[in-house]
């Protein structure tokens, strides 16, 4: 395996966007990158960036990256209804949107990333994920490892190991993958178990399944010796030298406008205002004094934000002036726990000072952030 | 003065609106007023129907996620007009004209079909229809003889080439009436239909370039051209007996064949027949098939043949030979 650093050469190709032979590569047919940043949002955007600018007639690309912990989420889906919000923000675990469709998965530096490029017509995910089963078995013979007709990979024909997802434009396409090695399994179904209810949406729901890690079948299996092994095959199955070149996201130089494209996958209208429409129905159970509460709260909430909000209060309990203030504050704002906070607060400064007042008024905002 | 102001309309690839077409011949006379008609219309562009293009993997609908344009809008050539979602692909639709969206023909989460209608794009009347984008292999058997172009729900038969020569001179399919079997429309009826309109319009270069390729793959019509044009619609042609024989020169394609088909002709053809006990190889296969699916293929008889075959022909070289022409020699491979 030779690593080389990356010069000119993305940066040629990327003027270069008529069908001219490369002559910078070293053999016709393929390219193998891997990243060496770990930040999900940049590797994304890597993954943007050849979509977009690489000419994929002459040679396909395979990229290879790695995260430190994030939950990404497909294109169509609702993170609400994808994973625990309020886990990810504890834990400081991202939360991404990629740009291809499928369901979520958690990543983090036990889970490697193989993203497929090539031309439209050439697309084929069957293809690549045979190439990456043929690579298992050449490293481990003895491992179970076979592809499904949901494109996922299984081990010992049970467990999970591979998910699939893909993207296609006018002239490109790519289909990536993840591959679980030493991943915290822990983790992972804590943060994937959404604990809001009473959501109605036409999002793409994720398929659950049990997930194992290839190390837990085998212990001398590393992340490294995977990606090694994968990348092999693919030399192989091109013809061209085993050789990976590594690629820093952040160089702008090489990669003209990544940077752009890494802040918009960072952007809050991205992870979350490309939510499908999709509606909360739920009840608030209030402890207040000596008795309990049922709140119902109906709210429907278009591009992140929320478009219409009731909330069934018992008459007077909040003064009406006050309530219908904080419905019209709440329409059109994010729905997003911070912002509300923020929303709750300026408003609460305008009422009266009267403790009963602001504890009722605390004890409904706290719930109502809640469901956020 | 008249002339003179149509040749510079020339330039910026005269279209015929569908107002025109309806006056034909007088449509020359009238060529000072065409330009006031194509003002005072309303709609004047053509209203195409874009239609979902294949995605691939044998996919024939996708969900609609998400719409980039509304009704109203304008788009150009290449700019996204809707994402949809098929089995865990996210694929971004991207527009084949430039144009104004006239009708989405989907909502949101609504099932979409390959090779239906998408939007309705009406096309700029100045700019004329953008090229057909190869996007995808679709499959070769169905297409290859002629590409159905619909517009407007009739069904116009054109060979590929034929159809270059008409987008090449801004020539709308549907108007011209086609003289070749099935009212397929021929070379022959783009040439006639221009040489109607030339006069002093059409440019004389590109007619120039067409003419010699074309040459090599078109057959020879054999139709009366006169008599089939003053024909519209699809009336069958009733069949002439004129009782004497007729005489043509074989040109082109057909000349191709003779020669190829008297060549093959003239080898020396070898037949034998055998019968074969295939229970052992049948027993083979089945044992070899789940080796080959772990390498991803699925084991017939034919590689055996094959293989049977080359081993057969390393015995018998004789059968591999090829003569000369005059078979006089022979050449061992």
């Amino acid at each position: 395996m030779v690593l080389q650093p990356l010069k000119n050469c993305l940066g040629l190709s990327y003027v270069l966007r008529t069908p001219k032979a490369c002559f910078w590569s070293t053999a016709s047919g393929g390219l193998i990158i891997q990243s060496v940043s770990n930040d999900v949002y940049q590797n994304l955007a890597v993954e943007d960036w050849i979509h977009d600018h690489m000419d994929l007639e002459k040679q396909q690309v395979l990229f290879l990256w790695r995260n430190s912990p994030a939950v990404v989420i497909g294109r169509h889906q609702n993170p609400w209804q994808e994973c625990n919000l309020k886990l990810l923000r504890q834990k400081n675990i991202k939360l991404a949107r990629r740009r291809s469709g499928g369901g979520t998965v958690y990543h983090d530096l036990g889970n490697i990333n193989l993203t497929f490029f090539t031309t439209r017509k050439k697309y084929e995910r069957m293809e690549n994920l045979k190439l990456v089963v043929k690579a298992l078995k050449a490293l481990r013979p003895q491992l179970d490892v076979h592809v499904t007709d949901r494109y996922d990979i299984l081990l010992d024909r049970k467990y999970k190991i591979s998910g699939t997802a893909a993207k296609l434009g006018r002239t490109s396409a790519y289909h990536h993958c993840t591959l679980l090695c030493n991943a915290d399994k822990f983790v992972l179904s804590s943060v994937l178990k959404s604990p809001y209810k009473g959501l109605k949406s036409n999002a793409t729901p994720s398929v659950p399944a049990s997930v194992k890690n290839l190390f837990e079948e085998d212990p001398s299996l590393t992340s490294e010796m995977l990606l090694d092994a994968i990348a092999k095959e693919y030399a192989v199955q091109h013809q061209i030298d085993h050789h990976i070149t590594l690629i820093n996201p952040a160089d702008e130089a090489l990669l003209p406008g990544i940077s752009n494209k890494t802040k918009e996958l960072q952007t809050w209208e991205w992870v979350y205002g490309k939510t499908p429409k999709f509606s909360v129905s739920t009840c608030l159970n209030m402890a207040y004094k000596d008795s309990v509460l049922d709140i119902k709260v109906n709210m429907d909430v278009k591009h992140g934000r929320i478009e219409v909000c009731n909330i069934d209060l018992p008459e007077q309990w909040l003064p009406p002036g006050l309530y219908s203030e904080l419905v019209k504050s709440l329409t059109g704002s994010k729905f997003c726990p911070k912002e509300t906070t923020t929303l709750v607060t300026t408003l609460l400064r305008v009422c009266p000072q009267d403790d009963e007042l602001h504890s009722r008024w605390s004890l409904l905002c706290e719930n109502m952030i809640k469901l956020m | 003065v008249c002339i003179h102001h149509v040749r510079s309309c020339s330039s910026i690839r005269f279209i015929k609106s569908k107002y025109v077409c309806v006056f034909d011949k007088s449509a020359l006379k009238f060529s000072h007023q065409q330009r006031l008609f194509r003002t005072s219309a309303v709609p004047c562009g053509q209203i195409v129907q874009f239609k979902l293009s294949d995605i691939g993997e044998g996919i024939t609908e996708v969900t609609v996620k998400e719409w980039y344009v509304k009704e109203g809008d304008s788009v150009s050539q290449f700019d996204s007009i809707c994402e949809v979602q098929s089995d865990k692909a996210s694929v971004t639709i991207t527009s084949r004209y430039d144009g104004i969206i006239r009708k989405l023909h989907y909502s949101i989460d609504d099932i979409a079909f390959v090779g239906k209608p998408l939007v309705d794009i009406e096309i700029d009347a100045s700019k004329g229809v953008a090229p057909e984008e190869d996007v995808v292999e679709t499959p070769p058997m169905s297409h290859e003889e002629h590409t159905h172009q619909e517009i407007k729900g009739h069904k116009t038969l054109a060979t590929p080439a034929v159809r270059r020569l008409a987008m090449e001179n801004n020539i709308k399919l549907s108007e011209v009436v086609g003289t070749g079997k099935d009212n397929r429309i021929l070379k022959e009826d783009i040439l006639n239909y221009l040489a109607k309109q030339t006069g002093a319009i059409l440019p004389p270069s590109p007619k120039a370039e067409i003419v010699p390729p074309l040459q090599k793959t078109e057959p020879v019509p054999a139709a009366p051209k006169d008599k089939a044009r003053k024909i519209p619609g699809p009336v069958s042609r009733p069949i002439v007996f004129s009782g004497k024989d007729k005489t043509e020169p074989v040109t082109g394609f057909q000349k191709a064949m003779v020669k190829t088909m008297s060549a093959a002709l003239k080898i020396p053809h070898f037949g034998y027949c055998d019968e074969i006990d295939l229970t052992q190889l049948v027993q083979l296969r089945e044992e070899m098939k789940p080796l080959a699916e772990i390498r991803g293929v699925k084991l017939s008889f034919m590689p055996f043949f094959i293989k049977a075959a080359s081993l057969g022909l390393l015995q018998y070289p004789i059968l591999n030979a090829s003569l000369d022409e005059n078979c006089q020699n022979v050449t061992y491979k």
